[in-house]
């Protein structure tokens, strides 16, 4: 990875770090509902494996901890955040939330709420690209804990059966909610869990970037050249809790300070800093031009932006004005 | 004009939609190879192949949400699952996300599948293999329900559902796969809205769907031979949403109303209509809505304790004598 990439990577995860962590003050300040999920400490994930793959081009969905996969997909941070205020503007007009981001036209087929539901939904959709011809590839992030559901099992087997293009990338944050993996899980190493049904994976630092890329490569291309599905377990931490709601009592305050010393962020900036391609002083100011964009560009869009009329309410329940409901005019 | 079975309606608009759209594919459990357990599906492996007649694992949940993703690029997915019994498993995928991808995603995805399964009692399949779900589906927003009462709406109504960008589920029956009736040779689609007068009368409404369509008719023609009660019979093939206009106007026209349905009463399609009535024609009604539902039990293995826990034709009759005091 040359240094110019390593660069824009750092300062992709750091707006990142960034966007979450002013959702955190708009949520506490009541501007954003419901629940919030953050990303802070996983970032490598998302970029490493995104990075690798052709977005805009490669189909992508995750859980509810979906802000930065789409904005790393492309879709605008300023429709994210108006999203998140529930504003028309927003990528789902205020109807999602920040647990169903969408952006249809990046390839960012969503964010689902259903630990586990999208397994199936991202074989489906190469199971479609197969039907097609076509050489994208589907890519599914999920999180350790979606591994208990019977959607991963009958999703990989199906997904092997078929040998559909499909990557499966397990974010492995140690914690299903806030149940520690090895008091909710048989086996602690996810990509162990594939064998069964005959998909190769690996497992690999989901603190550092560059060895996510790596290895998302090398699962990318076993995937776009048509041997099936492929499974990545990075293993990961977040520094928030599951969501707004979690005190995040449960993990112990070693176990928070070891992974904060491999934090993504700081691991490739001082990379960077000790190749001599920057200088501290050169990521501060990086920083505080994120700072700057972030509340003066997305913020100030989402606060000024209007909320979805009254009208909108039953607009989107069944596809408007569909001519088969009636019989069609054949 | 042909007469054929209702299987053979199914297996119509599957070939001919598959012929048309090389998006239109099938899947299910044993749909393929050994074509089908109904037959609906009989002969498309051959003509399709495997890549379109595709033999699922049994897995509902996982093939249905397959389904659903491959139908956000354009695919048309007919899923068959084998009885609602299993449907009860794809619940979350048919719920969480066709019912809702389009709405909460702001319009930007469509989820069209169409969700094919036979409900109903049919011969001492015991408890697990006798549920009647319809009342479930249609209580779901962003699903459209239909339910065929014979060969013509059987095709008619797969026609337009393949079609529609809707997810469609589309509730069949286990007994109902050998009826014959007539279906025009030419091809014909039929709206997933609105219900179909099956016989006109002026005394009262009953009101039927799918099976209990059948059981309505028998019961207008004894209550007419036997004792002059001139019954119309409206049949609901559109179960969500419910065509409230012809619910409406049948009853200003008959002034009385009942509703025949196999499953349990309680929070039902037969209360559903009532409730339906009550804010739409209340102020038309001589009597009291009645309906006519199965026993609230798991269904019993026993045949005759089966056949006592769900509604004939006999018991409309009973039902509506009753309401005439007679």
């Amino acid at each position: 990875m040359d240094s110019e990439v390593k660069k824009r990577l750092l300062h992709e995860m750091l707006f990142a770090r960034r966007f979450e962590e002013r959702c955190y003050e708009a949520y506490v300040e009541r501007k954003i509902g419901g629940f919030l999920h953050l990303y802070s400490g996983e970032e490598a994930c998302a970029f490493g494996v995104l990075e690798a793959a052709r977005v805009n081009h490669d189909y992508v969905m995750t859980s509810y901890r979906d802000h930065i996969h789409a904005i790393k997909c492309g879709v605008d941070p300023k429709v994210v955040m108006a999203e998140l205020y529930a504003k028309v503007t927003g990528c789902c007009k205020g109807l999602g939330g920040s647990m169903h981001i969408f952006g249809a036209e990046h390839r960012f087929m969503g964010g689902y709420a259903l630990v586990g539901g999208p397994f199936p939904l991202a074989a489906g959709i190469a199971k479609a690209i197969k039907m097609k011809g076509g050489d994208e590839i589907s890519i599914c992030f999920l999180g350790d804990a979606a591994n208990n559901q019977g959607t991963f099992h009958e999703s990989l087997n199906m997904a092997k059966v078929w040998d559909l293009p499909v990557l499966y990338v397990c974010e492995n944050n140690l914690y299903g909610i806030g149940t520690r993996i090895d008091r909710s899980t048989a086996v602690v190493d996810q990509y162990k869990r594939v064998s069964g049904y005959n998909i190769p994976s690996e497992q690999v630092d989901g603190q550092d970037v560059e060895v996510v890329y790596a290895a998302a490569q090398k699962a990318i291309e076993h995937v776009r050249s048509g041997k099936g599905p492929y499974f990545l377990e990075l293993m990961t931490y977040r520094y928030r809790g599951h969501s707004m709601s979690d005190s995040n009592a449960y993990r112990p305050k070693d176990e928070e300070r070891m992974w904060s010393k491999r934090d993504p962020i700081i691991m490739l900036r001082d990379r960077l800093i000790d190749a001599g391609e920057m200088s501290l002083e050169d990521y501060k100011q990086m920083d505080g031009d994120i700072l700057d964009k972030i509340e003066d560009e997305i913020i100030k869009f989402a606060e000024e932006s209007p909320e979805p009329p009254l009208e909108m309410l039953e607009k989107y329940t069944l596809v408007e004005n569909d001519p088969w409901v009636n019989g069609g005019s054949v | 004009m042909s007469e054929i079975m209702f299987w053979e309606a199914i297996r119509r608009a599957h070939d001919e939609e598959m012929s048309r759209d090389p998006m239109v594919i099938c899947m299910g459990e044993d749909i393929g190879v050994a074509g089908g357990t109904y037959k609906a599906t009989n002969g498309l492996f051959d003509k399709f192949g495997p890549e379109r007649v595709i033999d699922t694992p049994i897995s509902e949940n996982g093939y249905t949400g397959l389904g659903i993703g491959a139908s956000y690029l354009g695919v048309r997915p007919i899923i068959e699952i084998m009885s609602v019994n299993f449907a009860w498993l794809a619940m979350d995928q048919m719920f969480n996300t066709a019912a809702k991808v389009h709405y909460m995603s702001g319009g930007q995805l469509k989820a069209p599948v169409v969700i094919r399964s036979p409900g109903g009692t049919a011969h001492q399949l015991g408890a697990q293999h006798s549920a009647r779900m319809e009342k479930v589906f249609m209580g779901i927003a962003g699903l459209r329900v239909v339910t065929p009462s014979n060969p013509r709406q059987a095709y008619g109504l797969l026609k337009s559902a393949i079609r529609c960008d809707d997810p469609v589920f589309i509730n069949e029956h286990e007994l109902m796969y050998n009826m014959k009736g007539e279906v025009d040779d030419k091809e014909f689609f039929m709206p997933l809205v609105g219900s179909e007068v099956a016989r006109s009368g002026k005394d009262i409404t009953l009101f039927g769907y799918n099976i209990s369509v059948h059981w309505c008719l028998q019961a207008a023609d004894i209550l007419a031979k036997q004792h002059g009660i001139d019954a119309e019979v409206v049949d609901l093939y559109a179960l969500s949403p419910l065509d409230r206009e012809g619910i409406a106007a049948s009853v200003s026209k008959t002034h009385r109303a009942l509703i025949a349905e196999e499953a349990e009463p309680a929070v039902g399609v037969g209360s559903e209509i009532m409730a339906i009535i009550n804010e739409t024609c209340f102020y038309e009604l001589d009597a009291p809505p009645v309906r006519v539902s199965a026993v609230n039990v798991p269904i019993p293995y026993n045949h005759t304790l089966e056949k006592a826990a769900i509604p004939t034709a006999q018991d409309v009759v009973k039902a509506v004598l009753k309401m005439f005091g007679k």
